[in-house]
């Protein structure tokens, strides 16, 4: 669905802040924000629920761990049990202390690739994947705001010209 | 509100009068450029080296490992010294992003693309050496458990060696991705700042489409402080793992519990030397001693003075252990690092680790760029001969005196040594022409409380931010930019007498796009005043420049900054 969206492009981050704040205090919806780097406290300002990645980080490790003692079990234990210096593999539990290490590098492992994946596909990230931001200069040193106008284009307007906005256009949005 | 007080005592890490747009520039400054002579010349000799690297690993594995210098007493010797040496220096990087990221240090913002690049690179050079000591390259996948026809021949998970290949490829590859996740914002800077399409396509690819949402950036930080907490624990393990290596096994002056602790120590102290060779050129070179001070050398000097220290109590716990544990064997082992045949190397590695990071508790000396470059050379060396003194002198006397014996490379432990190197310059060289060595994103969320024109605007009790209320209104993004006001109309003709007009019957206009500071959006707004020709943007001086100011009314003191007529000129002469 096509719709008007109103750019407000902004050169300072505090400026930025200053005008989320106005523009909620207005009741507005503010449709999305591009920025060169990350500003502190904007998710806050401006609604954003918490991510909850470092979560889905947490579960993916739970299930590093559970491979790697599985893996160990059957391949150590259970497949071809062997005495390795006069330590023979009767009981998982006795032999752990050997196979910590690789525990622990195969809970790192899923714990990070997996979340990276995760925040990738979520946030539509991937090679060949074509860039959304607006206007080149949101990745240099300008934040654009955008809002969906509703038949208020002259209000938008002269509340954006009044937190301090650069530059201001008027553009088609296409929903992905 | 971001708070963004800083106290004042606190030097700032980001010198001179830069805001956010001239981070862009500076950083992009050596990825837009062209390569220099020096450049090519270091690039050569690495590539020379790395072939030369190449020839012998071929040779090795066509011949067989007999062509290495090792016999029956010392049967590992510069692979595995190698191989340790490298895996150390990985270890700065991750530990700089990871570790002082999580104690919230800002001056590892300028460094730590570079650091986790050497970090990446230099654990590339690491993993050939048990690769090609396997005799049998192509059998590597042997290695991880794959179920096979060998009857149910798994490997064997109670091998330190077994832990190294979960460990080391671990550490890689999620070094790997912590490095490209941070590289996503500053690919797509590059991106957007492309202008030729080639390169606009290769650094489209390289960013993944990053379009810097505000919810990106939330799930950006979040991903990054969990990967710090993930790779924390991880580069800690990687030493300690590659220790074990040898602490797990019987050999007089290997068998000891300090080995993890100790070999983490050496591996920070070796990495962050590293670090400190590589960046006190590519400051110079890529000009970004604004970005990368003598601050940020001195706090990396304090480290290894530190970490240098830690490695130094090490050496002598482990000749108290020895004498303490009673154990004659265990004592010969030490007495014979220092006085038999060897002592040579072991007073280099007591010299270099232990004795010259001291001169670092001088303030002379640690600010000194020459003498951190020095310091940094002779620590890379010392701690070579740490895992040469280790590995070598506790095998080359054995329980059987009959059997004693020396090693002395060939030239095929020395080429493959020396390839390795070349390697991690060639890596490392390509690397500085091609990627973002700054990551000015995170640099931009400390300007503000960390930039000397911040500071200076603080301490004179000036606002950071001035909320100004003339914005310019464009109906739809196609429409052109309204032209100059009727008032600025002499202003124009002042300006186009001093540069002269651009006249359209015999002169074709260039792409002012091209230097660097202008915009299409700054090209148009020129086009409109006149101006089309480096000639004329090559004529402008101080007063053109505040002239223009004031009649585009945008970017102040930009032009004089990127040095516009300065470009333009060198411009006009190659076109």
């Amino acid at each position: 669905m096509a719709s008007k969206v109103i750019h407000a492009y902004y050169n300072d981050d505090d400026v930025l802040m200053h005008a989320v704040k106005k523009i909620k205090e207005a009741k507005h919806h503010i449709e999305e924000v591009y920025c060169p780097f990350p500003v502190h406290g904007l998710d806050k300002a401006m609604g954003l629920a918490p991510t909850r990645i470092a979560i889905t980080s947490f579960m993916y490790g739970c299930l590093g761990l559970a491979v790697s003692i599985v893996m160990m079990d059957y391949i150590m234990i259970d497949d071809w049990p062997q005495d390795i210096g006069g330590k023979p593999s009767f009981s998982y539990i006795e032999n752990m202390p050997a196979f910590v290490p690789i525990m622990f590098e195969l809970t790192v492992f899923f714990a990070a690739h997996l979340m990276v994946i995760t925040f990738y596909l979520r946030s539509r990230l991937w090679p060949f994947k074509e860039a959304e931001n607006p206007d080149v200069r949101t990745t240099d040193d300008h934040f654009v705001m955008e809002i969906e106008i509703h038949d208020n284009e002259n209000e938008l307007r002269n509340l954006l010209l009044d937190t301090g906005a650069v530059e201001i256009s008027i553009a088609d949005k296409n929903g992905h | 509100m971001a708070s963004h007080y800083e106290a004042p005592i606190r030097r700032p890490l980001v010198i001179g009068d830069k805001g956010y747009h001239d981070v862009t520039v500076d950083i992009a400054a050596p990825v837009e450029g062209r390569a220099n002579k020096q450049w090519w010349i270091v690039f050569t000799i690495a590539l020379v080296a790395f072939l030369w690297g190449v020839g012998c690993i071929i040779y090795t594995i066509s011949t067989g490992i007999g062509t290495w210098g090792l016999n029956k007493t010392v049967n590992w010797a510069w692979d595995i010294t190698n191989f340790v040496w490298w895996v150390g220096i990985g270890h700065a990087g991750t530990l700089i992003s990871a570790v002082l990221l999580l104690f919230r240090q800002k001056w590892r913002m300028a460094i730590n693309r570079s650091a986790e690049a050497m970090t990446i690179f230099s654990v590339i050079q690491a993993g050939l050496f048990p690769i090609i000591h396997m005799g049998r390259p192509w059998l590597a996948y042997w290695v991880l458990p794959i179920p096979n026809q060998f009857g149910s021949l798994w490997v064997n998970f109670n091998s330190p060696l077994l832990w190294d290949v979960f460990a080391i490829s671990t550490y890689l590859s999620v070094s790997l991705v912590f490095w490209w996740t941070g590289l996503l914002p500053d690919f797509a800077m590059i991106r957007d700042r492309a202008v030729k399409p080639f390169q606009k396509k290769i650094y489209s690819l390289l960013s993944f489409g990053w379009s810097g949402r505000a919810k990106d950036w939330q799930r950006f930080e979040e991903v990054s402080l969990v990967l710090a907490g993930l790779a924390t624990p991880l580069v800690l393990s990687v030493h300690t793992i590659v220790s074990f290596d040898f602490a797990t096994s019987v050999i007089p002056g290997w068998h000891t519990t300090i080995f993890p602790p100790y070999f983490v120590a050496g591996a920070v102290f070796s990495g962050f030397a590293m670090v400190n060779t590589l960046l006190i050129i590519m400051r110079k070179v890529c000009r970004l001693e604004a970005y990368i001070t003598v601050q940020h050398i001195e706090l990396m000097n304090i480290v290894i003075m530190i970490t240098g220290s830690i490695v130094g109590c090490a050496y002598i716990t482990e000749l108290f252990m020895a004498w303490y544990s009673g154990v004659e064997y265990e004592q010969y082992a030490f007495l014979n690092r220092a006085t038999g045949p060897y002592w040579w190397a072991y007073w280099a590695m007591m010299t270099c680790n232990v004795f010259s990071p001291q001169f670092m508790w001088f303030k002379k000396l640690r600010t000194s760029i020459m003498f951190s470059f020095f310091i940094s050379i002779v620590v890379n060396i010392g701690m070579w001969f740490e895992r040469f003194v280790i590995i070598v002198t506790s095998l080359h006397r054995d329980y059987l005196p009959s059997s004693w014996t020396m090693f002395s490379p060939t030239f095929v432990d020395i080429g493959i040594f020396i390839g390795t190197l070349g390697f991690f310059f060639v890596l490392f060289l390509l690397y500085a022409r091609t990627f973002p060595v700054i990551a000015q994103a995170e640099v931009k969320t400390i300007l503000k409380s960390s930039g000397e024109r911040y500071k200076k605007l603080r301490e004179a009790g000036k606002p950071l931010y001035e909320i100004t209320k003339t914005a310019n209104i464009k109906e739809s993004v196609v429409e052109e930019k309204s032209l100059p006001a009727e008032e600025q109309e002499s202003q124009v003709s002042t300006l186009l007498d001093s540069i002269g007009a651009f006249d359209a019957n015999t002169e074709t206009p260039d792409d002012l796009k091209k230097v660097k500071g202008i915009g299409p959006q700054m090209e148009k707004t020129l086009n409109q005043i006149g101006i089309f020709t480096f000639a004329q943007v090559g004529r402008m001086t101080e007063k053109e420049y505040n002239l223009l100011d004031s009649i585009t009314e945008s970017f102040p003191g930009r032009a004089q900054r990127d040095d516009w007529a300065g470009q333009a000129r060198s411009l006009n002469n190659n076109k």
